[in-house]
């Protein structure tokens, strides 16, 4: 068995991947940025210090544990076989990143593309646990994520893994292919907040015994709006930065994967303002910013597969699904999801995953993305809410209801982000 | 209930990989897969019906999102 053999690179994709993977890192910030908008604003500080947090435990125990999973060059992996192929499923790379100064820089970059990765899956789950969930079960929950769930699943799709293996093994097209991580970052993050959202329930006073839904909308529309500029310029650079690293795309290919994921967006978003200015009236901002979302994360998965034409597509079914899909998780199934993760995130990337499978031209690429689709819902899933309802007994993920009442930012850090502004009364306790 | 939906989801994943292994023609390969994605989607749908709550009341609902101190759509 030989190690995994990535796409070779040269000089000049070398060279352009590091600065593509530092502007990645807005996309981070742009959601960090929507979090905060689309909760309270007496949470408003808890939510950007754990954004920050969680992004440092994540790292420093993926840094410690995580990376020697997901390694995929150092060394042949952990390898079972059985009836007659071989199943790749987990890396053997060095202990705590020994010798990361010496290794090729192509797995530097590749190894810096997943410790962004795994910055931003961590955050997802933290939007959707706005308002109730506690800082340290935050915490927590990132380094269950960093040591045991996203490294086994970043080396099966970016690692050589079995699931990148489907097409070498079982003559399934490519493999599972998820170039920006629509599987790795934004399902595995969708799932942690569906996960999340179950375990913590929902904001107390949301779904009242009898009677209607309460509205508890987000507390700053700037602060969404803005994270999503910032999301785009992040989105790009992390669209063309994975064409590179797991493609191997020649340069050349890269302004085709911007412009597609920047039709991908702008779909969206134009599917979303039109459902909601039919649905409500007026085209509804929070919804908006989430559709924006919705179509960058369609195209994390299909924009260097796909051609303009389909990128709009693909963005046009994810800014229509996404508005109808927060609305029925909230009204029919009772889905207290403040941030709408588990709509833009899980749903957006399943599709994603989904449709770079149907519009790929080679054969059996549609079935090897049903299997990655499988295994992230029949598999990550319920190891996710697995380990987060063991984690929920020893660091409880709810607040106690007088933390909620009063804030998380009160509560947890004593001091508000708007210090100057009076808290105001919410009708929804009594 | 919701643990039941939960443990249906990996039947449903590895009818998905029994698929791959039992059929070399691509559409039956194709066929088996999207019917473990299928299992996986009840699973799914009743772990999601388990975590529901209650309701005693009028199931109504006014869908609100918005910005806080505005105006909510309804």
């Amino acid at each position: 068995m030989i190690a995994f053999s990535a796409p070779p690179l040269g000089e000049v994709s070398l060279a352009l991947a590091l600065p593509l993977l530092l502007l990645a890192s807005l996309a981070i910030a742009g959601v960090a940025l929507v979090n905060a908008g689309l909760g309270r604003s007496r949470s408003a500080a808890q939510s950007i210090l754990g954004s920050l947090a969680m992004i440092s435990i994540a790292v420093i125990v993926f840094a410690l544990v995580g990376a020697t999973i997901a390694d995929g060059a150092a060394g042949p992996g952990h390898v079972f076989h059985f009836s007659g192929k071989p199943w790749n499923w987990a890396g053997t790379g060095p202990i705590a990143l020994n010798g990361l100064a010496l290794s090729p820089m192509r797995s530097q970059l590749a190894l810096l593309f997943e410790f962004l990765a795994l910055a931003l899956a961590v955050l997802i789950p933290w939007g959707s646990g706005a308002d109730r969930w506690r800082l340290s079960a935050g915490i927590a929950s990132a380094a269950v994520l960093a040591a045991l769930v996203f490294p086994f699943v970043s080396h099966w799709i970016w690692g050589g893994g079995w699931l990148a293996q489907l097409g070498l093994n079982f003559s399934l097209g490519s493999g599972f292919l998820d170039v920006g991580g629509a599987a790795t970052v934004h399902v595995l993050g969708g799932f942690s907040a569906l996960a999340v959202v179950w375990i913590a329930g929902p904001r107390r006073g949301k779904f009242p015994k009898e009677g209607l839904s309460t509205a508890m909308p987000g507390h700053n529309a700037v602060y969404i709006l803005f994270g999503c500029l910032i999301a785009l310029v992040g989105w790009l650079a992390w669209n063309m930065a994975g064409a590179l690293l797991w493609l191997g795309a020649a340069p050349s290919a890269l302004p085709s994967t911007a412009i597609n994921t920047l039709l991908s967006a702008a779909a969206a978003l134009a599917a979303t303002f039109t459902v909601t200015r039919i649905r409500f009236g007026k085209p509804d901002a929070s919804l908006c910013a989430n559709g924006w979302l919705a179509g960058l994360v369609t195209s994390s998965a299909c924009a260097s597969l796909v051609s303009p034409p389909t990128a709009i597509f693909t963005g046009l079914v994810a800014g229509i699904a996404m508005p109808l899909l927060v609305e029925f998780l909230e009204l029919a199934v009772s889905i207290d999801d403040p941030s709408g993760a588990v709509s833009v995130h899980a749903a957006g990337g399943l599709w994603g995953l989904i449709a770079a499978g149907i519009f790929a031209p080679q054969p059996g690429q549609f079935t090897a993305q049903l299997i990655g689709v499988a295994t992230l819902l029949g598999l990550v899933l319920p190891l996710i809410y697995l380990l987060f309802a063991l984690l929920n007994r020893v660091v409880p993920f709810r607040v106690d209801p007088d933390g909620e009442r009063i804030g998380m930012d009160l509560h947890e850090l004593g001091g508000g982000a708007y210090p100057e502004f009076v808290v105001h009364r919410d009708d929804s306790y009594h | 209930m919701k643990y039941a939906g939960l443990l249906v989801m990996p039947a449903g994943f590895f009818l998905s990989i029994a698929a791959i292994l039992l059929f070399p023609e691509p559409t039956f390969r194709a066929a088996f897969v999207v019917c473990g994605v299928a299992v996986e989607a009840m699973g799914l749908g009743v772990a999601i019906r388990g975590h529901m709550a209650p309701k005693t009341g009028r199931h109504g609902h006014a869908f609100v999102r918005g910005i806080e101190g505005g105006e909510p759509h309804a």
